[in-house]
């Protein structure tokens, strides 16, 4: 008999709230996290919008030591060990250990460092002043910085891994937490994402022209999955975090739990057949979607909910196609489909973790969040699913099985089944 | 400047790389930066840095590999301020 897997924590830094209560209360509500950024203007971004967290680094001084404080500047690093000590806390555990855990690893992944953090680094290597640089810069610009802090704060001692597949790192780092859990290597994985979209990653999306221009005067409208006037995505930062465990370790210790996750894939479509760099291959996504069913035992009428990557492109459309095919339904029988994108922007490497923490509250608080801005439906999309289940207000309903899924540069694709814990 | 004076001084650059405040209050020349203040090793090298800008001073790299306790922290400072 294999391992079961059950989330026990949570912990979000999202841009329209951080910690469970507010960002709950921001999904339930519609609320947006997209703010006009001037700075943008000043640098003729084309798309002058942001879905940036209302993060006070001083809060991050409840977290650490001051000594550890003194000299992190990389805002991933603030936002990933925020997400993550509030899961672990969350999850009814304290910070302080003396002994590694050797029970417990971490998969934390992310895109790149702090850009705008680094030039400081950039800056005085070119004035001939490397040796002023100190100690403090390698361990924040190595991919492994979020995942070193978070596993350093709480001493963990099982398998410490960044894991880095563009737009689909967060729900692939939830995946291969679960995967370890499951496959009896590790008790308890702490897993999740942290993204910064520093202004020169940033200006490098805005000439790629795939973000949004048209609505810089009316931030929270910006965002419009599957709507007609989809015109491009919201760069996000945030951070969410999961602790999942298997599921006889944290009924020992009479963990709350919020869900199970059954199971799910990570794939890739080889940017072959239509798939390259920035674009998914249809074949590659729908396999994704299936082994994820077939992993988890489930069929797929069961599914309630689809938390979709839907970024507000028009890659939209698409996206909806391979659903229906994947799953076979399409009219009114298609599942509830909802993109928090259309809140909080696009997170990039941490929109996987976001959305698997809304997914796993839409399960426990049993209710379907609103799609903002999709007031101009897609004819395309609705030539496919229903209108009816692209919620615009919050329904309450019975949510029993999500898939969430994420499509990220690369061709890589990841798709996890969450369900309530029965 | 005097020793006292340096060591004075010399508490206000090791601060923030000790989370130990009550030791870094009472410390003396004997005082290990490592094993008394539990200063993480690689923070050593911050504690060079810092004291280079506070005295306005430099201290190559074979020399910084003997401030190990406060005293060699102090003989190395007046040393290079004569």
């Amino acid at each position: 008999m294999s391992n079961r897997v059950v989330v026990t924590g949570m912990g979000v830094v999202s841009p329209n709230g951080i910690g469970l209560p507010a960002f709950l209360d921001a999904i339930q509500s519609g609320r947006s996290g997209i703010k006009f950024m001037p700075r943008y203007q000043e640098l003729n971004f084309s798309c002058q919008l942001a879905g940036m967290p209302n993060f006070k680094w001083d809060s991050l001084s409840n977290y650490i030591s001051d000594v550890t404080m003194h000299g992190l500047k990389g805002t991933n690093i603030g936002y990933g060990l925020v997400a993550a000590l509030d899961a672990w806390a969350d999850s009814g555990m304290g910070y302080d250990t003396d002994e590694p855990r050797w029970e417990t690893g971490c998969v934390f992944g992310n895109s790149i460092a702090d850009t705008e953090a680094m030039k400081n680094v950039i800056i005085r290597v070119d004035n001939k002043e490397a040796k002023k640089l100190g100690s403090r810069v390698v361990e924040q610009a190595m991919n492994s910085g979020v995942t070193s802090y978070i596993s350093g704060r709480l001493g963990f001692g099982n398998k410490v891994l960044t894991n880095s597949a563009a737009c689909a790192t967060g729900t692939q780092a939830v995946l291969m937490g679960y995967e370890y859990i499951k496959h009896g290597y590790a008790k308890r994985m702490l897993v999740g994402s942290a993204e910064h979209v520093d202004t020169y990653v940033y200006g490098a999306f805005d000439s790629m022209r795939v973000l949004s221009r048209k609505f810089n005067d009316q931030p929270e409208k910006a965002s419009r999955p599957m709507s007609a006037t989809a015109g491009g995505f919201i760069p996000g930062s945030g951070a969410g975090a999961l602790v999942l465990e298997d599921l006889d370790f944290a009924l020992e210790r009479k963990a709350k739990i919020y869900a199970e996750v059954l199971g799910g894939s990570t794939n890739s479509g080889g940017q072959r057949l239509g798939g390259t760099m920035t674009a998914a291959n249809s074949t590659g996504v729908i396999r994704c979607i299936n082994e994820s069913l077939v992993s988890s035992g489930i069929s797929a009428e069961q599914i309630d909910l689809i938390s979709g990557h839907l970024t507000a492109t028009n890659a939209d459309k698409q996206e909806i196609q391979n659903w229906s095919k994947a799953l076979n339904r399409k009219g009114t029988n298609f599942p509830m489909v909802n993109s928090l994108k259309s809140m909080i922007g696009h997170c990039l490497s941490a929109a996987g973790s976001i959305e698997t923490v809304a997914s796993v509250l839409q399960i426990v608080h049993q209710f379907v969040h609103p799609n903002l801005n999709f007031d101009d439906p897609n004819p395309e999309i609705t030539d496919i699913i229903s209108v009816n289940s692209i919620p615009v207000a919050m329904i309450k309903k019975e949510v029993n099985i999500v898939a969430k899924a994420n499509f990220g540069f690369g061709d890589v694709n990841s798709c996890l089944i969450l369900s309530k814990f029965n | 400047m005097t020793r006292q004076e340096i060591l004075t001084e010399l508490k206000k650059v090791i601060a923030p790389y000790t989370t130990n405040k009550e030791m870094l209050a009472n410390i003396n020349e004997d005082t290990d930066l490592i094993r008394d203040l539990k200063i993480n090793s690689a923070n050593l090298v911050d504690i060079i840095i810092d004291a280079e800008a506070q005295y306005n001073i430099e201290i190559d790299y074979d020399v910084a590999d003997k401030m190990m306790n406060v005293g060699t922290c102090i003989d190395v400072i007046s040393e290079r301020l004569k």
